[in-house]
């Protein structure tokens, strides 16, 4: 049996791996879900073919970071897994119940002629759920979760607090912010428009709920207000600036029109939070209660899922960005294959 | 009342419902993936245009049956933490990395090379189009290898050692990954995927031919699936007795359910019917073949097998339904090996394609693969009750800290979520069936140019 413990902090680094796949799929499937978000407010049919068609070839790839996320977390921290799954439970079936609507409605969306608008809405609701659901999730995970021995011990409803239900709608508005700015590179004339107004009013609301969960998340525990507002202040400093400074982007890429670097100062920006978030949960994988450490699983088992990632992850970016290659460009309003 | 409810028993349900719901879509894309490559690889050889009609018509119903397949199994990687998290605790060391290593190899490659399947005809050249097909083929075999291979170690555990705190330790991964079962489960459930995609593409073929449509593809739907009934059902057959051979060196408890078999003996009868009793210890109203079961898994008639009494009644499987499904899966493997030799002999008699009988009976048989893998499954599961891990681990002591109302609950969403798409995954597909195969030229290659939801990056700069 093979195992690198002694050479690496294995936890470490699967800590990095797990909070990767995590960013990729909010990245990914951001987009997605955020356009799904905004599917029944677009102007014409016309325009919702176009929309769905931009994704079509992508959705599934892209929730496959899900399942990364997910099973990655099952196996390299079982305990963190066991302990959030169970505390999680009512919105992470709401979450999976959504999901099945959305995705299932691409394939059916475009096969029906007199239940059409059924599936659109299955699609909107879909998508809107799970990124509500996905916001309190990380609103639950983030405010602290009860734990007795080597499982949860808290109620059935901990998660559903002020405090999720904020971080529920910051993230709709984020994915909508990522969706808009996606349909601004992939789309032109109406849609396109229509997608640039939308991210200028949306944009608006991502600044005040980035602004409030950067607050509010120093005043949930004391060892994360030291850690922003003490001896690290200057060092973190860069993290709210830069933000700032990609907001900035933001905007002047809209009012001028650019195709491409709305999108781009986007995912940039969910990049930036996500870091934040990532310095003020360190170390836990169940926050206040369990470190990374305390959740590996066993060095061999790490060791030998490592040879994994360092092999396949770079083969699957490069065919993944093969595909989006393949469909790069304007989408039309065709739907066939 | 609702707080009396048995969190286990209830995720137990939920379980076998949301996984066998996602167990017919892969298998059905198992096979569908492969044939597809070879069909697709033949119009390439060929040139022949019936050829691709046909793929072009298989890969809707394939994208509806992926979709559905993608959706149901992403909840099961996380019912594993919900309903199964201390199961999750103790042996995510030893089968987490299994699963890993599916979505890394499998998963990533299957849906991103999907999406070049379904819209990349007027996007890449026929060849990097025949490549994707072949992707999405390999990564459902690397899926099922892998996913398998995980259910195998929880039926014939070995290579880990259980540390102070209860927890799984990986001691050899090839021992974790090749256990005593894994090999026959693994070809037996290929076999059973590609079984299963025969008959049901052979059935749409012999209904067509039926109703007079599209006599060209309805050959070829039925001749190709009917290559598969001639060798494939046999081998099937050799593979599942080498399989319960097998287990019933491993599993002896899950053996003497399917038989039926209470009292050790020797010259055990093969019971064909029998109703068994489980408070009685006891069947009633027998129809047996004599010795035949010692015979079938000892190979002598007068070969000992080990009745159920040998275990205490708590460790006993449940024995109805293990005893009934194994029939259920073994009737039907019988039914195909049946129709293979009679399309043998139609085709000696050059009548394979105008037999209407003939067409009736494999027309009747669509659905036979279906339910010849899920009764196979339950035989398997539930004959390894009531371990979760065979002999290690209790299903009662796998199951997560959640009140019973709760998993009662989304169990309720689930079944009506399912029933709902699955009644519309249904209609879709008999509507795609009904419609028929699009085989007029100009129409059809009108249709491939924008068979892409984007614009040509050529027309696009003009
Ligand atoms: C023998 C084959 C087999 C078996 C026993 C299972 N699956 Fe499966 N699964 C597949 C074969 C497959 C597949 C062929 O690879 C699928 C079907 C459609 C697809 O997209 O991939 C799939 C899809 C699929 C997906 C979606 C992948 C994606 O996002 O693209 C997940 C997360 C799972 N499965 C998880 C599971 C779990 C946790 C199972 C057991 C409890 C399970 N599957 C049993
Ligand atoms: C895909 C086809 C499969 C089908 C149709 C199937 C069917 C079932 C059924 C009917 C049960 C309930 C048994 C009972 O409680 O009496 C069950 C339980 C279970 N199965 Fe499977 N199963 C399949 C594959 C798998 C795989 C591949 C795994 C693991 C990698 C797995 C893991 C489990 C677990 C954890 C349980 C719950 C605990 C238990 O009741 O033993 N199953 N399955
Ligand atoms: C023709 C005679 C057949 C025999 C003798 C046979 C034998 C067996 C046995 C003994 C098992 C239980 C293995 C265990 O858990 O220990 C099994 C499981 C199974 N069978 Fe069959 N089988 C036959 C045909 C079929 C057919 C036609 C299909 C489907 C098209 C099928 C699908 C399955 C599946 C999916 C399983 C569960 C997975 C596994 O354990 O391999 N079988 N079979």
């Amino acid at each position: 049996m093979f195992s690198f413990e002694n050479l690496i902090d294995l936890p470490l680094i699967w800590g990095a791996i797990i909070a990767t796949a995590v960013l990729l799929y909010v990245l990914l499937d951001g987009f997605d879900l955020g356009l799904g978000a905004l599917f029944p407010f677009a102007p014409s049919d016309k325009c919702r073919d176009k929309m769905m068609n931009s994704i079509a070839p992508f959705w599934d790839g892209n929730e496959t970071w899900l399942v990364l996320g997910g099973g990655g977390l099952f196996a390299a921290f079982p305990l963190a897994y066991a302990i959030v799954m169970p505390a999680m439970y009512i919105p992470v079936i709401l979450m999976l119940l959504c999901l099945i609507f959305r995705g299932v409605a691409f394939e059916f969306r475009f096969k029906s002629d007199k239940s059409r608008i059924l599936w659109d809405y299955a699609f909107h609701f879909g998508s809107l759920g799970a990124a509500m659901m996905q916001g309190m999730i990380l609103g639950g995970i983030v405010q602290g979760v009860t734990v007795d021995g080597r499982s949860f011990s808290g109620g059935a409803f901990d998660w559903l607090t002020a405090f999720s239900f904020m971080t529920g709608l910051g993230v709709v508005c984020g994915y909508v912010l990522l969706g808009a700015t996606w349909l601004i590179m992939k789309t032109d004339g109406d849609t396109q428009i229509w997608a640039r107004r939308v991210a200028k009013y949306i944009s608006l609301f991502v600044v005040i709920f980035m602004g409030l969960v950067s607050l509010w998340v120093p005043y949930l525990d004391n060892d994360i207000n030291l850690r922003w507002f003490g001896d690290y202040f200057y060092f973190l400093l860069p993290i709210p600036v830069i933000t700032a400074l990609l907001f900035g982007g933001l905007i002047y890429s809209l009012k001028k029109e650019k195709e491409v670097m709305p999108f781009v100062c986007s995912l940039l920006i969910f990049f930036m939070g996500f870091l934040g978030l990532a310095v003020s949960l360190w170390p836990y994988t169940v926050p206040y209660e369990v470190t990374i450490w305390d959740s590996a699983s066993a060095p061999e088992s790490l060791s030998l899922m490592l040879v994994g990632v360092v092999i396949m992850l770079p083969i699957i970016l490069a065919y993944t960005a093969y595909c989006y290659y393949i469909f790069r460009g304007k989408v039309s309003d065709e739907h066939h294959y | 009342m609702l707080t009396e409810l048995d969190p286990v028993l209830l995720a137990r349900i939920q379980f076998a419902f949301t996984v066998s719901f996602h167990i017919v879509f892969p298998a059905f894309t198992i096979g569908l993936a492969s044939w597809l490559a070879v069909v697709e690889g033949l119009w390439l050889k060929t040139g022949n245009d019936t050829y691709k009609q046909v793929y072009k018509f298989w890969v809707k119903i394939f994208a509806v049956c992926f979709g559905m397949g993608v959706v149901s199994g992403v909840v099961l990687s996380y019912q594993f933490g919900t309903n199964w998290s201390v199961f999750s605790d103790k042996v995510g060391p030893v089968i987490g990395p299994l699963l890993g290593y599916e979505v890394l190899t499998a998963f990533f490659l299957e849906a991103s090379f999907l999406g070049v399947m379904l819209f990349g005809w007027s996007r890449v050249s026929n060849k990097m189009h025949f490549i994707s097909t072949l992707m999405v083929a390999i990564g459902t075999l690397f899926s099922a290898f892998w996913i398998l291979a995980a259910n195998s170690w929880m039926q014939t555990p070995q290579g880990f050692e259980i540390n102070a705190d209860g927890i799984f330790h990986p001691t050899s991964w090839m021992e974790v990954i090749f256990t005593p079962s894994f090999p026959y489960r693994f070809v037996h459930m290929v076999l059973a995927a590609y079984l299963t995609t025969a008959f049901t593409v052979g059935g749409v073929g012999a209904w067509y031919l039926l109703k007079k449509r599209h006599i060209p593809h309805a050959r070829i739907m039925l001749g190709m699936a009917m290559i598969m009934a001639v060798f494939v059902a046999p081998t099937q057959l050799v593979v599942g007795d080498l399989h319960g051979l097998n287990t019933l060196e491993h599993q002896p408890a899950k053996v003497a359910a399917m038989e039926g078999i209470w009292e050790t003996e020797r010259g055990a009868d093969l019971r064909l019917f029998a109703i068994p009793d489980e408070d009685a210890e006891m069947n009633h109203y027998e129809v047996v073949i004599p010795n035949a079961a010692s015979l079938i898994l000892t190979h002598h008639a007068d070969g000992e097998i080990k009745g159920l009494k040998e275990w205490a009644k708590e460790d006993r499987p449940p024995v109805a339904i293990v005893f009934w499904s194994f029939r259920i899966m073994v009737g039907l493997g019988m039914a195909m090996i049946l129709t293979g030799i009679l399309a043998v002999i139609l085709h000696l008699r050059k009548k394979l394609f105008d037999s209407r009988l003939f067409h009736m009976w494999c027309a009747a048989l669509t659905p036979a693969g279906f339910i010849a893998l899920l009764a196979g499954w339950f035989v398997t599961e539930v004959g390894r009750q009531p371990y979760t891990a065979y002999g290690v681990l209790r299903t009662s002591e796998s199951v997560s800290p959640v009140l019973g109302e709760h998993v009662a609950l989304s169990l309720l969403a689930f079944i009506v979520v399912y029933t709902v798409l699955f009644g519309a995954a249904t209609y879709y597909i008999l509507k795609l069936i009904g419609r028929g195969i699009e085989t007029d030229k100009e129409g059809f290659e009108e249709h491939s140019k924008v068979a892409t939801p984007f614009k040509n990056p050529k027309e696009q700069e003009a």
